[in-house]
């Protein structure tokens, strides 16, 4: 059971939960994510640790309410319970010194990747942070990444803040004026990370990228969150769930995630009925 | 329906000039086939107590029981089947109860046609004293009529120790040692206790209610429960023995599912049976929407596999919807390591045997969904390491199964976790982890390890069996300890 300390909407549909979770707020690291689950009914979520406090021993998530289970996460108020917070899970990031990382986040996978460069930053890299969003009102985390980077460019793909365009667009700029990237990081929607590793390979720079399949048990006990990396079958929660961009199949992850499209929309439909009546 | 499980009255003993012939071994009766393949309901309905007694009443109370020998934790079975024919259920309950401390769970899923009812002296005429049953019985019955009086407890011996999973083998081990004495904390993984008797056995075999008894019994017993607590993760074996706990016992199980490397088997609709069967056991997707986690409810499912798992993967499947439930075994019906009594039960529901058949690679369509599974035939050749024949295709064979779902079921491996995380802890060539057999004892000092997580995949007895010698061990571990602390 794990008490919500503070609660805000970061953007729209989009909540930053703060959490009492001592023991994991303690141990955590980097790149590694929770396992939530609201009440007996819910399902179980896997969410990134945004940000920790072992001294307030707290936890932060930051997440986009896509669907019923988001939803209702999304609803514990202050003061109020989440009944399982299982963690930390997944193999933390590989942080170490390479020089310079440029740090790619879109959407909602700022939140995903802005505790690594946070530690990329801290170990003495230089970080370039890039950070897209479908519209100003979505982007997220601007001030956090900008505290982390070295460089942080902004970038909106209708163009109501900053400049309009891709985080690739952004990306390949870094790369057209001569930077030497020594590694890339990009978290985000499957679409944005397969279009920044066609770029990234192309200029032959080594990208990680955090995947996010389903899953259940997070501990590699079910399987369900299975990805193809360089044609052999891993287990995300355990394997990862970071792992070399160039390696992965995009489109298994992209079609497992559209697993349970027809049961999202029925949850979706009766979570709004609740919601009316 | 059989008429044999329509009645639930007792079969009456023949007579036979006079002279009193013993009863037939009783049926218990049972949900129709035909509607318990619809519901999620328990299949048996269990022995009335007019229907035990007369069971009990067939038990020869043999001088030398060779049934006890066959049960791998030496349940006094004439002595609590006397007490069930002399009406003293209670009785009977704590005779089980004092070696076996889940006879409700053993009495549903123990393979007894194995154990013990196989060297019950009456076996030989198929007669064999209907043990399990009458174990279910006593169980039940102490569950809804006992006062749920607490074992006697030794005094508090200061010591701390940490259990580690909290399947048969972790509750047992928990629950021996709190008996001891010590003070008992079961570290688990998942959000409920019971292992895979939570999230792999379904609900129509071993009502999780029954779990959750035994679990609340071993909490009233004093046993603390630590629930989302992955060990390696939350914390090391290393840290537990560094933040006071004087022993661990290791009792993870075996739940590392394997997949059969064919082309297709990331398609959308292919599950291990440790999904399909967490999905909809412990996640409740059957229950779905009320419960939040969905599951695909398949019109044509075929599971892989000929063990027990698979039988409860094809019957779940009926369960959720499904209009024909196959089994693909690549021996044959011999060969299947399933208990005959889950076998004789899918058969009645309707499940259709592929036997000799194994699968080549899963067919899908443009979304990447299942829409078929390319099989071959097999055919037996000679017996290969494991004694059993050796399955050989058929040349030419190819056939594609109409399908829309797929669970594989073909058996699970020592999770990692663990053994990554601790180091100085010995595993074998499979990643089990090496213990001694009659204690427990790994190569780590104080760090004791049981259950499937050793043997690699085994029974629910067996791994109660290892955590009970184990905590024995732990128990004169502990005592040597203190011993030498106290020592000046
Ligand atoms: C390791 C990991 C870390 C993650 N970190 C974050 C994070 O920090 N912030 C955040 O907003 N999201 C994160 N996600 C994704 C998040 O778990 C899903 O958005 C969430 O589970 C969707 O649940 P739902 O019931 O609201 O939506 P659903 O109604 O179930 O689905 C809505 C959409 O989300 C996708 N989806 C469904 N279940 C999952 C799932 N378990 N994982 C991923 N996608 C899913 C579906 O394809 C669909 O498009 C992470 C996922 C993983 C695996
Ligand atoms: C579907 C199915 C049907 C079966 N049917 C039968 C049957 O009819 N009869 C029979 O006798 N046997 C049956 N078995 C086998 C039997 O269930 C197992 O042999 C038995 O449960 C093993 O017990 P265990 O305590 O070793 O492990 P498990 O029951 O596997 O329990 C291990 C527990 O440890 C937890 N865990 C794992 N890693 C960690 C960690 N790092 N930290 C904390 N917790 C952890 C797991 O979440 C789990 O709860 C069946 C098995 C399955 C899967
Ligand atoms: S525990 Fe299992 S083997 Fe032992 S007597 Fe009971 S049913 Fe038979
Ligand atoms: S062997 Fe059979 S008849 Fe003899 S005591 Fe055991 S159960 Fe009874
Ligand atoms: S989530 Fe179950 S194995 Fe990864």
């Amino acid at each position: 059971m794990a008490k919500v300390v503070s609660r805000r909407e970061i953007a729209p549909q989009t909540v930053l939960l703060e959490l009492a979770a001592p023991k994991i707020a303690a141990k955590r690291r980097p790149g590694q994510f929770v396992i939530l689950k609201k009440d007996e009914q819910g399902e179980r979520i896997p969410l990134t640790i945004a940000m920790a406090d072992a001294g307030k021993g707290t936890i932060t998530v930051i997440f986009q309410m896509v669907g019923a289970g988001t939803r209702a996460l999304g609803a514990v108020p202050v003061g109020g319970e989440v009944l399982d917070v299982v963690g930390p899970l997944g193999k933390p990031t590989d942080i170490h010194k390479v020089g310079t990382v440029v740090s790619v986040g879109g959407g909602i996978g700022t939140a995903v990747a802005y505790p690594i460069a946070e530690a990329m930053k801290a170990l003495g890299n230089k970080v370039i942070g890039i950070v897209g969003a479908r519209s100003r009102e979505l982007l997220i985390l601007e001030e956090e990444m900008r505290a982390v980077s070295d460089e942080l460019l902004v970038t909106t793909d209708d163009g109501s803040y900053v400049r309009k365009g891709f985080v690739t667009d952004v990306l390949k700029e870094v790369i057209a004026r001569g930077e030497k990237i020594d590694e890339v990081l990009a978290i985000g929607p499957v679409p944005m990370m397969r279009a920044v590793c066609k770029v990234t390979q192309e200029a032959g720079i080594k990208t990680v990228v955090s995947l996010n399949p389903i899953m259940i048990d997070g501990t590699g006990m079910c399987g369900g969150c299975r990805v193809e990396i360089a044609g052999q079958t891993k287990f995300a929660c355990v394997d990862g769930p970071e792992f070399d961009g160039h390696q992965v199949n995009w489109d298994v992850l992209g079609q497992r995630l559209a697993a349970y499209k027809p049961h999202e929309q029925e949850a979706c439909r009766l979570h709004d009925a609740e919601k009316r009546a | 329906m059989s008429p044999e499980n329509a009645t639930p009255t007792p079969s009456p003993a023949p007579s036979a000039g006079g002279k009193k012939v013993r009863a037939p071994r009783q049926k218990m009766p049972e949900q129709p086939a035909a509607e318990r393949a619809r519901n999620f309901n328990e299949v048996p309905y269990g022995y009335s107590a007019e229907l035990a007694e007369l069971e009990a009443s067939r038990c020869l109370q043999c001088k030398k029981p060779a049934c006890v020998e066959g049960c791998p934790v030496c349940v006094d079975i004439p002595g609590f089947i006397k007490r069930v024919a002399a009406g003293d259920y209670l009785g009977a309950a704590q005779a089980v109860k004092a070696t076996n401390s889940l006879p409700a769970v053993c009495g549903r899923v123990c393979p007894q046609e194995e154990q013990c009812e196989k060297l019950c002296v009456l076996a030989k005429k198929g007669e064999s004293v209907a043990v399990g049953r009458l174990e279910r019985f006593v169980a039940d019955y102490e569950r809804e009529h006992g006062k749920g009086q607490l074992p006697p407890k030794a005094p508090p011996s200061g010591m701390k120790v940490a259990v580690v999973g909290s399947g048969p083998a972790g509750l047992t081990c928990a629950g021996e040692l709190v008996k001891m004495g010590h003070e008992v904390t079961v570290f688990e993984a998942l959000h409920k206790a019971g292992g895979v008797l939570v999230y792999g056995i379904p609900e129509f075999r071993l009502p999780k209610a029954i779990v959750q008894a035994e679990v609340d019994y071993l909490q009233r017993l004093g046993v603390k429960l630590e629930l989302n607590s992955p060990v390696g993760k939350s914390e090391t074996v290393d840290e537990l023995l560094a933040s006071g706990f004087d022993a661990v016992f290791i009792g993870t199980g075996a739940g590392l599912p394997y997949f059969m490397g064919v082309p297709g088997e990331n398609l959308i609709g292919v599950y291990s049976a440790n999904e399909y069967l967490t999905r909809s056991n412990l996640m409740k997707a059957y229950l779905f929407p009320e419960y939040a986690t969905p599951i695909i409810r398949g019109k044509r499912v075929a599971t892989i596999g000929g063990g027990n798992v698979a039988m409860d993967a094809a019957r779940t499947a009926l369960r959720l919807g499904a209009e024909k439930s196959f089994i693909v075994y690549r021996r044959s019906r011999q060969e299947m390591p399933a208990r005959s009594e889950e076998i004789h039960h899918a058969e009645e529901e309707g499940i259709e045997f592929q036997l000799l058949t194994a699968p080549v690679q899963v067919l899908g369509d443009e979304a990447g969904r299942v829409k078929g599974m390319e099989c071959l035939r097999m055919e037996l050749g000679e017996p290969d390491a494991s004694g059993r024949r050796r399955p050989v295709p058929v040349k030419g064979s190819e056939f594609v199964l109409d399908i829309d779902t797929v669970v594989v079921a073909i058996g699970n491996g020592p999770n990692p976790l663990i053994p990554q995380t601790t180091p100085g802890l010995a595993t074998g060539k499979h990643g089990n982890i090496t213990a001694d057999e009659a204690t427990g004892a790994t190569s780590k000092p104080g760090v004791f390890a049981g259950g499937d997580i050793v043997t690699g995949a085994a029974t629910v007895i067996l791994a109660m069996g290892a955590g009970r010698r184990a905590a024995a061990a732990i128990d004169a571990y502990l005592k040597s300890k203190s011993g030498k602390l106290l020592a000046p």
